[in-house]
């Protein structure tokens, strides 16, 4: 059976998979559903940790990185970024 | 008589980068907008980009060159010259980038319904989440002034936005990967509603899941004076005393400095922080109060005895 990667994305509120979802995207590899932007006001899971117990599997996360010197007061982009997958097998 | 913001609307702006004015615009002028750029039903539209160059050609909107004084942009009579005279619009421009302000430039947003995407066989997407124009870490800010000359229901799919975002320096698209942020909002208003962002506000257009075409006007207006109480020229501001930390006092009242501390669901614990110092630093700036502080942040870490 061919195999599809579905991939979340989540942003928490600090950097432990226990801290609530800020932010979150959707990939969907096997073309069930088009996920798109603005397409949902409420998150998949409330933290990271709902995730993993519902079988997504991380695959990545960011790294804590120091702030530059002089630069210590400047705000970006979401810092907390943890990247998961699940395997689908199908009919694709 | 134009009517500048208030201290209140300004501490809002400071925080959240955005300002309302539902429904200020009169009908009569947002009929006179739409049938000026020859509005009509979707059923008429075979070609979005056509239908966009009839519009640039026949209506009353004014090729304008990037730097132009927003006073001498629009001509006089035309529905968009009335808008920039209205009393409440003109002082909100006075009050955030002055009245010698020019045009960076405009542009009708046209987001067209499912019909239109499935008469034509195309995908029909929102607009990822961007920041416009560029990386941009001025203190000086420019303003987007959006007019809704219809009414924007929640199925329009009207421009999405992230209150609070503005002073986050990112690089134009390179937020597109948040697909959703919590605390989106999405503008769902009366027609003649003006709104007004920071030019850093992250934002985006939705889906119109509707049967009729969705307009949004937007410019983009420059300040060129300092943005120092500009809507306080009697410069009655006076920040207010340090309070004791962590004492509360449920009737107290709400301040200026409550609007300006206002927190939003989609900010990490750590860099909720920063955001606060960086909504002080800017307050500073607009109020000339170079030492002013909210809640001891800048004051704790600027004691450097070394």
């Amino acid at each position: 059976m061919p195999k599809r990667q579905k991939v979340l994305v989540l942003y928490l509120k600090f950097p432990s998979l226990e801290a609530e979802v800020i932010s979150w995207a959707t990939f969907d590899g096997t073309g069930q559903k088009l996920h798109m932007t603005g397409d949902s006001d409420v998150p998949p899971y409330p933290t990271g940790l709902d995730a993993l117990l519902d079988g997504w599997r991380l695959f990545q996360s960011s790294q804590a990185i120091p702030e530059h010197p002089g630069e210590e007061f400047r705000t970006s982009y979401l810092k907390h970024e943890f990247f998961f997958e699940k395997i689908e097998e199908g009919d694709f | 008589m134009v009517q500048l913001l208030s201290t209140d609307q300004m501490a809002e702006f400071a925080n959240s980068g955005c300002l309302f004015f539902d429904g200020l615009i009169d009908n009569e002028t947002n009929k006179e907008f739409l049938n000026d750029i020859g509005h009509t039903d979707i059923e008429n539209v075979d070609n979005m980009q056509k239908y966009f160059q009839n519009i640039k050609a026949s209506s009353s909107i004014p090729r304008i060159p990037a730097g132009t004084p927003l006073k001498n942009a629009y001509p006089y009579k035309s529905p968009l010259e009335k808008i920039f005279k209205n009393e409440v619009v003109a002082g909100a421009i006075n009050s955030l980038v002055g009245s010698q302000a020019v045009v960076d430039h405009q542009f009708l947003h046209l987001t067209f319904p499912t019909k239109y995407f499935k008469k034509t066989n195309q995908r029909q997407m929102s607009q990822v989440n961007h920041q416009d124009s560029t990386i941009d870490p001025r203190i000086t800010f420019d303003i987007q002034l959006f007019y809704f000359p219809t009414d924007v229901t929640k199925e329009m799919g009207g421009t999405r936005y992230h209150p609070g975002t503005h002073l986050r320096i990112v690089n134009e698209m390179g937020i597109a990967k948040y697909q959703n942020i919590k605390g989106q909002k999405n503008i769902v208003c009366k027609a003649g509603t003006i709104g007004i962002f920071h030019n850093g506000l992250w934002h985006g257009a939705g889906v119109n899941f509707s049967d009729e075409i969705r307009y949004m006007f937007k410019v983009r207006l420059q300040p060129t004076e300092k943005q120092e109480l500009l809507w306080d020229p009697e410069k009655k501001y006076k920040p207010l005393p340090n309070k004791a930390l962590y004492w509360t006092d449920e009737k107290q009242e709400k301040t200026v400095n409550d609007i300006l501390m206002k927190s939003y669901p989609w900010q990490e614990a750590d860099t909720n922080r920063l955001d606060k110092i960086n909504t002080i630093k800017f307050w500073r700036m607009l109020t000339g109060h170079k030492n002013l502080d909210i809640d001891y942040w800048l004051t704790r870490i600027e004691n450097e005895l070394y």
